[in-house]
């Protein structure tokens, strides 16, 4: 529950999973960044609501915490007010310069390949083919929104919709606790960027102890401002996945079989991605939101 | 159902094979579905792994068998294609494997015999201390003969498990506790909750698996299919 909020919080909203510009040795093997649709349905808090909840541990296990697709859902076990339409994986540009980030090309098929056979969740390829790193927050503007919400309206729903979305989509960025706390990493973010992030968009943060991410809300004036507008979601089966391991296992010629699904398991081995070689690719490089923001920051004091 | 990613290395082992034995359908579990459907799911969990397999034997004997028996059954069976066996398999050396560890190659000839261990999660370890589920004696030869490999589990301390009793103290040596670099906490029971609740269980399971609950209607919550419930 978010800490102080006094109505009933979304604890189960469906997305995927996102982390943009993580810090923490927690990181995406292949660096995909989520992006999220989700559709008010009604403002009515009565209506029944669709609800699904997904975990994207970036390297491609997608895992589900919890999710229902079924329109018939007993609004007291799903006390939402969201109906997910569609989730989308983001990958990061090349030029976002993480130790050990291999070509965006192979990042984006490893996500379609996982994502193959879902009827929600795809792959954007936007900001992968973007030359400078782009923010979060950019990835997240209108412009998109409005395209996604084209594709949405026109695309025939893969399953019958008992309610048709009466606004437009709404979009939330799906993280873990470790983005959240990377908020606080001097000139990883823009303060103005969280900020936007948060009151205009909102976060769903899925979390094994909601206790680290509440403290971590509670400490910071802008999230505890906004938050109303950042769900934390409870992984009831605890993952301990992330691509760090999954990159180290495979330096050391371990199965990953089961950790990731076939597929990308298969196209990972037959590319012979992820060596030592590639763990050491921008090694020495400052990372893009880094060296922007602390250029930015130079810039506007000489500037003063 | 799960297939729990686990790394067998036990350092002076080399894992030649994996065996999946569903227990047979009297052994009267609440939710048990028929032991048919439980080898048709395991087998679709497992048709693309070249060193774990499904054996249906325990399913098929006319009544519940303890697990000593089965250990003892397979052992058995282990010991008579081995003996066969002219020269190593090609099929069982660590080069041709994706899924084996870097181990130096004990090749499985007649000169080596194969040996069997119980794979188990911690929580298993702890019921041997459950009054009147596990015979002394079965536990004893258990660990003595053959051997566990346990999975570490949330929430459960298999060492202290191992000092509370004394059969499990004397045999420690051959209770080889795995870490689980990636700790995964997914359970049947989990899942079963969450499909008897109409919710979806994708990336928990795989998908061939999920289309065989969908049309074989198991685990819904007015499935036909459910134990006895009798005591185990």
């Amino acid at each position: 529950t978010t800490p102080g909020s006094s109505e009933p919080v979304t604890r189960r909203a469906g997305e995927e999973h996102l982390q943009p510009e993580p810090v923490r040795p927690r990181q995406p093997a292949v660096q995909v960044v989520g992006r999220v649709h989700q559709a008010e349905v009604n403002h009515d808090d009565t209506a029944p609501m669709t609800a699904m909840m997904s975990e994207c541990h970036l390297d491609q296990q997608l895992q589900l915490v919890t999710a229902d697709t079924s329109e018939k859902t007993d609004p007291t076990l799903y006390p939402g007010k969201y109906r997910v339409i569609k989730g989308i994986i983001s990958p990061v540009g090349d030029a976002y310069r993480k130790k050990g980030l291999i070509p965006a090309h192979h990042r984006v098929i490893m996500a379609e390949l996982a994502t193959k056979n879902s009827h929600w969740v795809e792959v954007d390829t936007w900001e992968s083919l973007q030359k400078e790193w782009v923010e979060t927050v950019k990835v997240l503007r209108p412009g998109r929104k409005r395209k996604w919400a084209e594709q949405n309206q026109n695309s025939s729903p893969k399953k019958p919709q008992a309610f048709k979305p009466t606004g437009v989509p709404r979009v939330k960025l799906l993280c873990g606790a470790d983005l959240l706390e990377s908020f606080s990493v001097p000139n990883l973010w823009k303060i103005e960027d969280i900020t936007q992030i948060v009151a205009n968009y909102g976060l769903i943060c899925i979390t094994r102890a909601g206790s680290d991410a509440q403290k971590f809300i509670y400490e910071s004036d802008v999230l505890w401002r906004y938050q109303s507008n950042i769900h934390l979601v409870d992984e009831w089966i605890t993952n301990d996945i992330s691509s760090t391991k999954i990159r180290r296992a495979l330096r050391r010629g371990q199965s990953i079989r089961y950790l990731v699904p076939d597929l990308v398991q298969e196209y990972i081995e037959k590319h012979d991605l992820y060596s030592s070689e590639s763990e050491d690719r921008n090694v020495g490089v400052i990372l893009a939101p880094l060296q922007r923001n602390i250029a930015e920051a130079k810039h506007n004091s000489s500037m003063a | 159902m799960h297939v729990v990613p686990i790394f067998p290395c036990l350092g002076m082992y080399q894992v030649v094979e994996g065996i999946i034995s569903p227990v047979n359908d009297s052994y009267g579990k609440k939710d048990l579905v028929a032991s048919h459907h439980r080898v048709a799911m395991a087998r679709l969990a497992l048709q693309t792994s070249d060193w774990i397999r499904v054996d249906p034997w325990e399913s098929e004997q006319a009544q519940w068998t303890e697990t000593v028996k089965v250990l003892r059954h397979h052992h058995s069976e282990l010991l008579k294609s081995s003996a066969q066996m002219e020269d190593p398999d090609p099929r069982k050396t660590p080069s041709a494997s994706a899924d084996s560890c870097n181990l130096p190659g004990i090749h499985p000839c007649s000169a080596v015999l194969p040996e069997l261990k119980l794979l188990c999660g911690a929580d298993v370890l702890k019921t041997f201390h459950t009054p009147n589920l596990w015979k002394d004696e079965h536990i004893q030869e258990i660990v003595e003969k053959f051997g566990l490999v346990c999975v570490s589990r949330g929430g459960h301390d298999p060492k202290g498990y191992i000092l509370d009793s004394p059969i499990l103290r004397q045999f420690q040596h051959n209770i080889h506790l795995a870490r689980e670099p990636i700790q995964n906490e997914i359970s049947a029971t989990y899942v079963r909750k969450a499909l008897g609740q109409g919710q979806s269980v994708k990336y928990l399971l795989p998908d061939a698996v999920i289309a065989y609950i969908r049309d074989h209607g198991l685990y819904s919550s007015d499935s036909p299919w459910k134990g006895k419930g009798n005591a185990c």
